[in-house]
């Protein structure tokens, strides 16, 4: 195993967090505030796990162990993950299928965590949670599989590597339906506007922030360190596919994919600032469009 | 510069007629416009005109055929307006079958769509180009609309809606199928002459079977939606029975001919291709299809006007039986072609001097026409015996013409089904327009001689302009029954062999 | 070319996914304009390099027709009938995204089992025409405002045109123009009886039209 393989998980566990930041400074920004810190996710995080936990009499072991499976089953995703021209941890052929299932797997913990307090509000924040995944996955294997079609492999690094700098102009179309697919189902699976609110306190309309409610202290940390690098993983993703820059030299590459990252981030905090949240009722159109999109790339990769 | 002329000829005059204001002058135009087109059809057959405009249109077998039938009607329907228009009410007035009331179109409209009309379907008859085809079946649609909203209250509108909207959809697949075609034909190398009849029918061989296959299939579903054929005749009854009836009778009469003449054109570049026995099977099973629909719906019927409609999707649906037949039935559609568009036309047009006597569509509510419109009456009773197969009419040979197609091919259990729908047919239209002709007026019988229209009609009053177009037609077809002009024989022998028939 | 014509051609799709499933009529009516200048633009880019004066003048004339005056044709309909600016569909619009996907689906199987005689430029061709002709069609069934009817059979007409640009290149000049004219009188001819029809039943609500049946 190459030791350098180890630094793109090194890299998301250090800096997801900021994503958080660079998002929220972005809202401010847009907003016309000052906004809190850079840093604030790093303090909320530190002040969290120094707190000692709560556990309602209702709950048993499921509810404990969802933020721990959830942290590790998101840890693990960044291993399968390539960074530019950093390879991944773990590269085998069919491995963004179990990128998916981990991801799957994040999210079923957290709905029978949230399920399993017994609580109305968190069984309905679990209920949308599963019928908007549910449209929002066809739409992530969809638009994999039209990369590996393209590329002819089928683990995530060679799908990535696969791909040149010239790419964008031999298959626009399709790199411009993948990328909006992407990013649709970055939105929908990190909770962010338009899909659902991160800041909201209205029950009534919220999804993720719903379902983690009855948590506090460490188990808290987690499941917040633990959005933060599902949101750093999506964004590593879609940089990958959407954004293969080939220089050679390894460091600009990584610098390069660190950088798009974080605009993918700021890009996030305009789209948050711009658009309302939508109607429940439309979101599941969202979500079909997307996979739409998908397929339609799909298509595209097949000639 | 003949072919030309048949289509100029009622354009020019149905252009001029929108913009005169004397009803007198724009009924004789109508006449003059009639006449002259029947006329120059009578010329064509003495001397068949040669190709016009590159081969683009020209009169072949069928052609020739469809074209005569519609110029007949039209100057029968011709005659039969200036009456119609003359009687009709001005302003507003109340309905007869809720209490809303309604007024006409302007007159000027009317004529001038109806020639318009005229001159659209003549073009789709002399039409030897398949765009050209298309262009022309959808302009029918257009210019046929205003007629069908000629009386403008809320049930003609919508039944003008659908007509528009389901015939525009059909037709659209249509172009489709015009599509497929020249991609099937791609092959041959013929440019832009590929989409001609002629060339088709010559290049047959060399065709691209799978897309001409779906061309086929489009055209079928696309022109047998204009044509009525079941499931696709759902706008027909509406539009038939809301219409007024002079209008109902061209659009039965000759409208659903000329979409069937598209379907023929669309079977000859198949049976050329050596694909007829595809394109036969189909017909063979929407015919038989639109046969059993128009017999429930007849059985059940209680709007006389409706009952003319569905008996009209009958018809088309033997039409494609016939030529899905091939063989002898392909002759005797051919001829029943004919014979069906006379005989729909003059029961329309009766049905017209029934409606406006009776002011009612229901049939329980009318009784006693024999007595009431003595003319009209014989008419609606012969018309009824012919329209169901009864000797000595015309149709009559022509269905047993179909029969013994069907028989000779040894298609013995489409023969029965044939026989069991027309017997079914047969008894419910006798229940329904026999009652209508016997007994005694139940109410007092109107003629619309002065505004009001409430003058009680008495015996034997009735219009000379009411009767004698659907008698001329009643004539035709017990002519034809009893004896079939060798050149009318030739006729149908030369359209019925360009589908493959004998 | 083969870029511009796929890009083209994923611009009808989306334009079609939008339609299925929007709710307001007048950004319907935006979308079927812009679908129309987008078709336009892909007869120019279909021919590649050669274009000839017969090609520009129809891609003129059609993007004109369907992306100005349809537009305006339908908005004065709009205007006068004063009807609620809502589509009102039979079939919920997340289900018609879904029966959307379904005939996407659908379009594409036929798309690989059709066998082209020719070579074609891009393999979405034949999926997106399709699929327009299935979207146009559905919107004629599932929409309960004759407005909305219009639009599905203007759909329906471009996913014909797109096949007639993608497959059927070079027919005469006097057929395409026949073809446009009787599109622009059917459309002429419905916004006059959407006119009436908005007279008669204070709606443009098809779904009042139920006097005559069987």
């Amino acid at each position: 195993m190459q030791t350098i393989a180890l630094v793109h998980p090194a890299l998301a566990l250090v800096l997801s967090p900021l994503l958080l930041g660079v998002i929220n400074r972005t809202k401010a920004i847009f907003a016309g505030r000052v906004g809190q810190p850079l840093a604030q996710p790093y303090r909320d995080l530190w002040k969290l796990l120094r707190k000692g936990a709560v556990y309602s009499r209702t709950t048993t072991w499921v509810f404990r162990a969802a933020p721990v499976v959830g942290l590790a089953a998101i840890l693990l995703a960044t291993t399968l993950l390539p960074l530019a021209a950093l390879p991944a941890l773990l590269a085998f052929p069919g491995d963004f299928i179990l990128l998916a299932y981990l991801l799957g797997l994040v999210r079923f913990f957290a709905v029978i965590g949230a399920l399993d307090t017994g609580s109305s509000f968190e069984g309905m924040g679990a209920s949308r949670e599963v019928q908007f995944s549910a449209l929002a996955e066809p739409a992530l294997l969809l638009g994999l599989a039209a990369v590996a079609y393209h590329t002819h492999s089928l683990s995530l690094s060679e799908m990535i590597s696969g791909l040149s700098s010239t790419h964008w102009s031999q298959a626009g179309a399709m790199q411009a339906l993948l990328a909006a697919s992407l990013f649709m189902v970055l939105l929908t699976e990190n909770a962010r506007i338009p899909v659902d609110d991160p800041n909201t306190h209205l029950e009534l309309t919220m999804i993720h922030e719903v379902m983690v409610l009855d948590f506090g202290g460490p188990d808290f940390a987690f499941i917040l360190y633990g959005a933060s690098l599902k949101l750093w993983v999506f964004c590593a993703l879609l940089t990958g596919l959407a954004l293969p820059v080939r220089t050679g030299n390894l460091w600009i590459e990584v610098a390069v994919a660190v950088i798009a990252i974080f605009g993918i981030a700021v890009l996030v905090g305009v789209v948050e600032s711009c658009m309302a949240r939508l109607r429940l009722i439309r979101i599941p159109q969202l979500l079909v469009g997307a996979g739409l999109l998908s397929v339609l790339a799909l298509v595209l990769s097949l000639r | 510069m003949m072919i030309v002329c048949l289509v100029l000829v009622p354009a020019i005059a149905g252009v001029i007629s929108l913009a005169i204001r004397s009803d007198a002058l724009r009924r004789g135009l109508l006449i003059v416009g009639a006449a002259a087109h029947t006329l120059l059809t009578l010329a064509a057959w003495i001397r068949r005109p040669a190709p016009e405009l590159g081969g683009w249109i020209a009169l072949d077998g069928p052609g020739l055929l469809f074209l005569s039938i519609t110029s007949c009607l039209f100057l029968m329907a011709a005659l039969y307006s200036v009456g119609y228009l003359d009687r009709e009410v001005q302003g507003r007035r109340q309905d007869f079958e809720e209490a809303v009331a309604f007024s006409n179109a302007p007159e000027a409209r009317f004529t001038g769509s109806l020639l318009l009309f005229h001159a659209t379907m003549t073009m789709v008859a002399v039409s030897q180009h398949f765009g050209i085809l298309w262009v022309a079946v959808e302009a029918t649609t257009l210019v046929s609309a205003p007629l069908i909203y000629f009386h403008r209250h809320h049930r003609s509108l919508e039944a003008t809606w659908k007509y528009l909207l389901v015939c525009s959809v059909g037709i659209a697949l249509a172009l489709l199928g015009n599509i497929f075609l020249v991609v099937a034909a791609s092959r041959t190398g013929s440019g832009q002459e590929s989409m001609l009849l002629a060339e088709l029918v010559k290049q047959g061989p060399r065709l691209d079977i799978p897309w001409l296959k779906a061309a086929f299939l489009f055209f079928l579903v696309g022109y047998g939606t204009k044509m009525g054929l079941a499931p696709m005749h759902t706008w027909l009854p509406d539009a038939h029975s809301e219409s007024p009836s002079v209008v109902s009778a061209l659009l039965s009469g000759a409208l659903l001919n000329c979409a069937f003449l598209a379907i023929l054109r669309a079977q000859q570049v198949c049976a050329a291709a050596g694909q007829a026995g595809f394109g036969q099977e189909l017909l063979v099973l929407f015919g038989l299809l639109s046969m059993a629909f128009a017999a429930v719906f007849i059985l059940r019927q209680t709007d006389y006007k409706r009952l003319l409609a569905y008996s009209s999707v009958e018809h088309v649906g033997i039409l494609a039986l016939g030529v899905g037949l091939g063989g002898a039935a392909s002759l005797g559609a051919m001829l029943h072609a004919v014979n069906h568009s006379l005989t729909k036309a003059m029961l329309f047009l009766v049905a017209g001097n029934i409606l406006a006597a009776y002011r009612t569509k229901s049939i329980a509510e009318v009784g006693g026409i024999l007595r009431g419109l003595p003319i009209s009456g014989v008419l609606w009773v012969a018309g009824f015996l012919a329209i169901t197969g009864s000797p000595p009419f015309g149709p009559f040979l022509s269905e047993l013409t179909i029969l013994k197609g069907a028989l000779d091919q040894g298609r013995g259990v489409i023969a029965v089904f044939y026989l069991a729908l027309l017997a079914l047919i047969f008894v419910g239209m006798a229940t329904a327009v026999l009652p209508m002709a016997q007994g005694r007026p139940q109410k007092a019988l109107l003629g619309g001689d002065e505004p009001g229209g409430a003058t009680p009609l008495r015996l034997g009053s009735e219009r000379v302009l009411a009767v004698v177009p659907p008698a001329l037609l009643g004539i035709g077809v017990l002519v034809l029954g009893l004896y079939v002009p060798p050149v009318v024989l030739r006729a149908v022998h030369e359209a019925s062999q360009a589908v493959g028939g004998w | 070319m083969t870029l511009w014509l796929d890009t083209l051609l994923i611009l009808v799709f989306l334009t079609n996914l939008r339609l299925l499933g929007s709710s307001r009529l007048g950004a319907s009516v935006r979308v079927v304009a812009l679908q129309g200048v987008v078709l336009g633009l892909l007869a120019l880019a279909s021919r590649g390099g050669d274009l000839t004066g017969h090609v520009l003048f129809l891609a003129a004339v059609s993007m004109a027709l369907k992306g100005v005056v349809f537009p305006r044709l339908l908005f004065r309909a709009l205007r006068e009938a004063r009807v609620r600016r809502e589509v009102e569909p039979f079939v919920g619009y997340t289900s018609s995204l879904l029966v959307g996907a379904a005939m996407l689906g659908l379009s594409l199987w036929v798309g690989t089992r059709l066998p082209l005689p020719t070579a074609v430029a891009s393999p979405v061709v034949v999926p997106v025409a399709l699929f327009t002709i299935l979207s146009g069609l559905f919107l004629i069934v599932s929409r309960k405002k004759a407005l909305t009817q219009v639009l599905g059979y203007l759909v329906l007409e471009n996913g014909i045109y797109i096949f007639g640009v993608a497959l059927a290149q070079e027919a005469p000049l006097i057929v395409e123009l026949g073809v446009l004219l009787d599109v622009f009188v059917a459309v002429f001819v419905m916004g006059i009886t959407m006119f009436h029809i908005n007279r008669e039943f204070d709606d443009l609500d098809t779904e009042q039209m139920a006097s005559l049946k069987d």
